[in-house]
């Protein structure tokens, strides 16, 4: 205690840089962060005012707002601008945030990479985004960027390419200051088995991207060549095949979706054990399991895939393979469980969100598990029933697990407490009606409506007159989030001395609140860092 | 001892404020911005040229604020340690760029090729699409892209550039066991023998170019064989073209008197990446230019 003191006195004298070059020039882990998290929040309004065009489309059938080839850059830009430009620098943001914190650093690694990695990012938004304006607008083949159709469009198509360099450029530095600062820079003491779960996910995750944003880059560079440099890659006629690009893109793309997610994991596994005021089950367990889900993501990405055409055997290995990925996950969702079972459960809006993402995730997880049988995926693909699987898992799953991160945190990072009442209507709006909006999308895939297109037949309108209501009351609601994060950082309560929420663990609750600009100059001692565990 | 070690392992230097990132992102957009405009036929060639000055004016700024800070000695060794094990990783992620294109020539060589001539699940392809296309390596497909004929890459350059690359493999580990020995005439002359060698293998790689463009009409656009040779190639060359001025430019700094047998981690950084373009040679001997 006596340290968390020193440092907080050491905080009024520090030198914090004023006006635009602390931002500019910023090597501050907590001003990284933020920064990271308000584009991140900019980019998720962005995508959702995408998606809100596309639920208004769809509304009813026949065409109302747009032609289908504006229908279709709205969707291939939602799903960029929400992947790469909200989620992805969202776990970024929070990693930033959050492993200093956690592991008793002064910093991240490498802080001037740090400030790269962030601002690489508004540029490579700005490219992406301004393909919009291009002639010929943004592209509209889908995220996925699938040869030949994604070669067929206009001036948009190098902005994009070269919006994803960037993009990855700036995942790779960020990734290597993760592993580093985990690596290099945890106090003494801290034993790999002693990091918090979060700490543990990130770092997986961190080497996750490694592997494959490179991988993604010389996909999306085979296409370029394609394109301008009369390359046969995905040319049949040279002996290349739009296959190929398949295969390349999913083997970034499938470990991708856990880039995604597994920070999620860590998330909730730090959130459920302070709200259960138990320690979590099975640490051990849950590390084994998100290394396993990592290890396996590299060999599971034929299952987007299996209509394409691919040898019985390889189907087999696919299907089996993904299949295998529900065993680490459902350790994972037994063991959040078990934490609960018997704790002294509260339901601040932290926990409401971690409980909401237990089941809504699992829900997804089950899809997916459906979706990895072939001869049931032969049905299912390229319908709303597939939409509704990864908004499942995306949706509840990591922007349900990011808010309740900001919800768990803000009074850390802020020193002030949020409006509960008005966090409590974020959630149960939110929760609510991401079912109404999502949950259809099932029947309608079943139902047989296809996905990626801008118009359907009509007995399929009740069903997306539901979804739709639910994304402009969800769209809605997310309006709140922004608004509760400024009320609490302007004219939130402070909550002083003592820990926000008092069944919380870990090194961050050890610091004072708002965490000093320098955190943990000298490194906490063993003191220190066994109170910061103690449960 | 204790003590001191506690010391030097404990403050770890936190750098305050710098335009040198900044200067980088602007960099990487002007380079990225350059080639869309470029490609796009908005801009003449010009376009794409500040993004290499701004990027050449951003190393030079960069490297030489971090390399004033480390003679300067306010990085302990636990800086250090941070910074090789980001070298390491980013040299891992160098591989799986790499790993990428490998794939697309085994996938071409393995499936998409014997596919198109008739062989394997894919067979139908053959019958109702290329039914005369008959599956060899080198080929450019059944569609004949990029021309009737071609010849495929000759050995023998290839072949003494790999006694060239390893060689340098060779004299860069002499350079840097002359380092840790303290016999730094050893070291300047083995680290020059390196990059001389490593701009040999380039000479000798654009010359090899020239003759596959003027005389084998072997090219980016002659089908599969063309793109893959090329793009491993090329994206290989340009690899060791970067090696090399990282060799001189360490080169400058040994004759300027930095490194000490203990303490050299650009060195090692830039050794480590000599080596990497090295194995990744062996592969493309091996699988593009042997088998």
């Amino acid at each position: 205690m006596t340290e968390s003191h020193e440092t907080a006195v050491h905080a009024e004298h520090d030198h914090k840089p004023h006006g635009w070059r602390r931002w500019v020039f910023a090597t501050n882990h907590k001003d990284i962060g933020t920064m990271y998290l308000i584009f991140s929040g900019l980019m998720f309004f962005l995508g959702g005012a995408a998606a809100m065009g596309i639920r208004a489309q769809l509304f009813k059938s026949g065409l109302e707002l747009f032609d289908p080839a504006e229908f279709n850059q709205l969707l291939t830009m939602h799903a960029l601008m929400m992947i790469f430009g909200a989620v992805m620098p969202a776990w970024v943001g929070l990693a930033n945030w959050m492993i200093p914190l956690q592991i008793g650093a002064p910093d991240m690694a490498l802080p001037r990479l740090n400030n790269l990695s962030f601002w690489i990012l508004p540029f490579a938004g700005a490219l992406l985004i301004s393909a919009f304006l291009v002639p010929g607008g943004a592209p509209a083949g889908g995220w996925t960027m699938y040869p030949p159709l994604m070669e067929q469009f206009g001036a948009s198509f190098p902005m994009v390419i070269f919006a994803i360099h960037l993009l990855g450029i700036s995942s790779i530095l960020g990734a290597i200051n993760v592993i580093v600062t985990i690596m290099n820079l945890r106090a003494p003491g801290m034993s790999l088995l002693r990091m918090p779960l979060f700490v543990w996910t990130w770092l997986i995750t961190a080497y996750l991207l490694i592997a494959v944003m490179p991988v993604l880059a010389g996909a999306v560079t085979m296409l370029l060549t394609d394109h301008f440099f009369g390359t046969s890659f995905f040319n049949a006629a040279g002996g290349g095949d739009p296959v190929l690009f398949l295969h390349v893109f999913w083997f970034f793309g499938h470990p991708e979706v856990y880039i995604l997610i597994l920070p999620a994991f860590g998330v909730i596994s730090e959130i459920i054990p302070t709200f259960s005021r138990k320690p979590l089950f099975g640490y051990e367990a849950m590390v084994y399991a998100t290394a396993s889900i990592a290890f396996l993501s590299f060999i599971v990405w034929g299952h987007h895939m299996f209509t394409v055409g691919m040898p019985v055997a390889a189907q087999l290995f696919f299907m089996l393979s993904t299949m295998l990925i529900a065993v680490p996950t459902g350790v994972k969702v037994f063991n959040w469980t078990a934490t609960m079972w018997r704790g002294s459960l509260s339901f601040e809006p932290p926990m409401l969100f971690a409980v909401a993402f237990l089941f809504l995730f699992t829900i997804g997880g089950f899809s997916g598990l459906m979706l990895a049988l072939v001869p049931s995926d032969y049905q299912y693909h390229g319908t709303y029933f597939v939409v509704a699987h990864f908004h499942y898992v995306l949706v509840p799953g990591a922007i349900f697990a990011i808010m309740g991160a900001v919800y768990y945190w803000l009074p850390k990072w802020s020193g002030r407490m949020y409006d509960m009442r008005l966090a409590k209507w974020h959630f149960w709006l939110s929760a609510i009606f991401v079912n109404v909006l999502f949950f259809p999308q099932h029947f309608l895939g079943l139902a047989g409506m296809p996905r990626r297109i801008a118009d359907y037949a009509p007995q399929f309108t009740d069903w997306n007159m539901v979804s739709s209501i639910g994304g402009f009351v969800f769209g809605a609601a997310q309006l709140l989030f922004p608004y509760i994060v400024w009320q609490c950082v302007r004219s939130g309560k402070p909550v002083g001395a003592n820990k926000p929420w008092e069944g919380a663990h870990g090194l961050e609750w050890e610091l004072p609140s708002p965490a000093p600009y320098h955190s943990w100059q000298e490194p906490p001692s063993e003191a220190v860092l066994a109170h910061g565990a103690e449960h | 001892m204790t003590d001191a070690h506690a010391k030097a392992e404990g403050s770890y230097y936190v750098p305050h404020g710098s335009p040198w990132p900044i200067v980088a992102a602007v960099a990487l957009f002007s380079l990225m911005l350059g080639a869309v405009l470029f490609l796009d036929g908005a801009a003449p060639a010009w376009s794409l040229l500040p993004g290499p000055l701004l990027l050449a004016f951003l190393f030079v700024g960069w490297f030489s604020t971090v390399v004033g800070e480390n003679q300067k000695g306010i990085y302990n060794l636990r800086v250090d340690r941070s910074f090789r094990m980001a070298m390491m990783w980013f040299i891992f992620s160098e591989v799986m760029f790499f790993a990428a294109f490998f794939g697309a020539l085994f996938y071409a060589r393995m499936f998409s090729v014997p596919w198109l001539g008739g062989q394997g699940v894919k067979a139908i392809t053959n019958f109702l699409l290329w039914p005369h296309y008959e599956a060899t390596w080198p080929t450019n497909g059944p569609g004949h892209v990029g021309g009737a004929h071609f010849d495929s890459a000759p050995m023998g350059i290839a072949a003494l550039n790999t006694l060239i690359l390893l060689t340098s493999g060779l004299t860069v580990t002499i350079a840097h066991h002359a380092l840790r020995s303290g016999h730094r005439g050893r070291l300047k002359l083995f680290l020059a023998l390196t990059f001389l060698l490593g701009f040999t293998f380039v000479a000798l790689q654009a010359h090899e170019y020239g003759e596959a463009y003027m005389h084998m009409n072997l090219k980016l656009t002659t089908g599969i064989y063309g793109t893959t040779f090329f793009m491993l190639t090329g994206f290989h060359g340009l690899h060791v073209t970067i090696g090399a001025i990282m060799l001189v430019v360490i080169w400058f700094r040994v004759l300027r008197g930095h490194f000490t047998p203990e303490r050299h981690f650009a060195f090692e950084a830039v050794s480590w990446y000599w080596h990497f373009v090295d194995v990744v040679w062996l592969c493309l001997f091996i699988f593009v230019y042997w088998l």
